[in-house]
């Protein structure tokens, strides 16, 4: 029995033994417990939060190290299957800062309309499992097996809100382009396996480096492999689930998904592409480009005609999701430091915006349509105000942590000589600025019907606050960020 | 081959495997008629991909690939469960399961 094993992989255990917990505590408590549940969920994914770092103290260099091996600050668990590098750990803290802010902006919404059920937490919990274990795979079987959970968990969870047909609907779609692309993605692995007989990244990589020209399987296995990430990223030619989803799933859902899996995602294709097929970088850097580009360009120009607030939202997750694959297109330690730090910023960015559009209600109903906004600046100027953060941190305007994200990514593509991509990037961030400012002229400087009803409680406020203080404090003390974001990359690419 | 008989291949399996996730892919796509056929095709590319699994790892003598298919196995049953459970609730806000019925939300 190796008892490191269990000691590198004590905050997902931990989080598997305490989820699993909380359902048995619902099930026999009954609908009474969603409270409780709820608040144990927050507390249970913080004090993961601190595991995780607290893991990363021990293992930095200068401190005691268990089990190391060469060339990886991090440490190698169950027969090299898991892997916590400053890579993992970097990651693992954005899933549980999105998991914990996503619980806590949940609990007025679902109060009020009637879904306060135990299995909403416990779901967000085993969603975050999964995402955990998936940055932490190094190995394309522990890859598929927690991308499995993250993805079940999240079928359910887009259907939660049983008795309304766009719920169930969203979520029926969700489940048959997620099951697609996790086809597509297993169709790749077995492809990779039977050409090369390994499946552990590490091996994988060290046989490419070796071969001369890689077979025509394992190139089909990778186009299947990258076909079912971008799926998962909804990257632009697999992107159609994503307005529909957004749109359907319950407003807190979405929130989540727009911040955490979608975070998850890019870190395993970048984990994916850097290490095993990194000397394969020729072969995959076109098909990136194409979606890189393609996801800019979509996302851009169909966002101008939405007049739906959530469909807007992700039409813009899909341009980001295009900045974000520059950096993995760039590669090396800049590339992937951009990267971390784009993502750092861009989640928590989108919780406020969905934080925001959670406190919009009148009269009790949410409101979800663009023009709702009109006015706003008038009745509740507060909440004007930190929208108008979000949206320019968005935008991309100089002194908001929205542009130190997309500065850093298109400073590593112009230093690694792909002048066009970057090109591409700055022309269609002007073009989704237009919808980003339009909602800020619609909050002072239209008039709408002025009645809002007072910012909620608690929870919303608590999301509202921490993110527009973010956006903020980047600005002017950056350096924690983009230090651990370096150490991170370093890990990664080994440089 | 000289007698007469034919030798069955790691060819052969991959060909069967590669058409079967075909017809499973298409009939995602193609099919106009009912969702639960959706749920076929979809345990039919999870099938596929388990032939080509298990074919690899015999023909490599590597027990890896029917470690993997056993898993995909496993995985597949939780993936249909869940799959017939957003089913059913679709079905009760709609009463309908026609994929053409599916749109309240254009995309």
């Amino acid at each position: 029995m190796n008892f490191t094993s269990l000691y590198t992989a004590f905050p997902e255990i931990s989080l598997a033994v305490f989820a699993m917990l909380m359902l048995i505590y619902g099930v026999v408590r009954g609908e009474r417990s969603a409270q409780t549940v709820g608040i144990a969920s927050f507390v249970a994914v913080l004090s993961i939060m601190i595991f995780v770092l607290k893991l990363g103290f021990i293992y930095s260099p200068g401190f005691p190290k268990l089990h190391i091996s060469a060339g990886c600050y991090g440490c190698y668990a169950f027969d090299y299957m898991f892997i916590d590098d400053a890579f993992a750990r970097f990651v693992k803290v954005i899933l549980l800062c999105g998991s914990a802010l996503s619980i806590i902006l949940s609990w007025t919404y679902l109060k009020k309309e009637n879904l306060s059920h135990p299995e909403y937490p416990i779901l967000i919990l085993f969603a975050t499992l999964g995402m955990l274990l998936m940055v932490s795979a190094n190995d394309l079987l522990a890859l598929y097996v927690g991308l499995e959970l993250q993805s079940l968990s999240l079928y359910v969870l887009a259907a939660y809100n049983r008795d309304n047909a766009k719920s169930s609907e969203s979520g029926l779609k969700y489940f048959v382009l997620g099951a697609l692309s996790s086809g597509l993605l297993l169709y790749g692995i077995s492809l990779i396996y039977g050409y090369t007989g390994v499946t552990k990244f590490t091996s994988l990589s060290k046989l490419f480096i070796d071969m001369h020209q890689p077979p025509i399987g394992v190139l089909f296995g990778l186009v299947f492999i990258c076909a079912g990430l971008a799926f998962k990223v909804s990257a632009v030619p697999f992107h159609m689930w994503t307005p529909d989803v957004y749109e359907g799933a319950p407003t807190p859902v979405t929130a989540f998904f727009a911040a955490a899996p979608k975070v998850a995602a890019l870190a395993v294709l970048a984990r994916l592409l850097i290490v095993p097929f990194g000397s394969l970088a020729h072969q995959w850097g076109q098909i990136i480009v194409f979606i890189s580009v393609a996801s800019m360009l979509l996302g851009s120009f169909a966002g101008l005609v939405q007049s739906s607030i959530k469909r807007l939202m992700a039409y813009s997750s899909i341009a980001n999701v295009g900045y974000a694959l520059v950096g993995i297109i760039v590669g090396g330690t800049a590339g992937m430091q951009a990267l971390l730090i784009y993502v750092a910023i861009y989640f928590i960015n989108t919780l406020g915006v969905f934080a925001v559009i959670l406190s919009l209600r009148r009269k009790g109903k949410s409101l979800d349509r663009i023009v709702d906004f009109s006015g706003l600046a008038k009745t509740n100027p507060l909440l004007a105000l930190t929208m108008v953060i979000f949206m320019f941190s968005l935008a991309g305007v100089p002194p908001l942590a929205g542009f130190f994200g997309k500065y850093f990514i298109f400073l590593a593509a112009v230093k690694a000589g792909m002048m066009p991509l970057a090109i591409i990037g700055v022309l269609t961030s002007v073009v989704s600025a237009y919808y980003y400012l339009r909602i800020i002229k619609l909050m002072y400087f239209d008039d709408g019907i002025n009645i809002f009803d007072p910012l909620p409680e608690f929870g919303l406020r608590i999301v509202l606050a921490i993110s527009a203080l973010y956006m903020i404090v980047f600005t002017i003390w950056p350096a924690p960020i983009i230090d651990q974001a370096l150490i991170a990359a370093h890990s990664l690419t080994g440089g | 081959m000289s007698d007469g008989t034919i030798t069955i291949g790691l060819g052969h399996f991959l060909i069967v495997a590669a058409i079967l996730f075909t017809i499973g892919v298409l009939g995602i796509f193609i099919n106009r008629k009912n969702v639960i056929v959706i749920l076929m095709s979809i345990e039919l590319m999870l099938l596929a991909v388990n032939i080509n699994f298990v074919a690899f790892s015999v023909f490599q003598h590597n027990l890896l690939g029917q470690v993997f298919s056993m898993i995909v196995l496993t995985v597949a049953a939780a993936e249909a469960a869940i799959g017939l459970a957003i089913l059913v609730v679709y079905f009760r806000n709609r009463g309908s399961i026609a994929v053409e019925d599916i749109n309240l939300m254009k995309g």
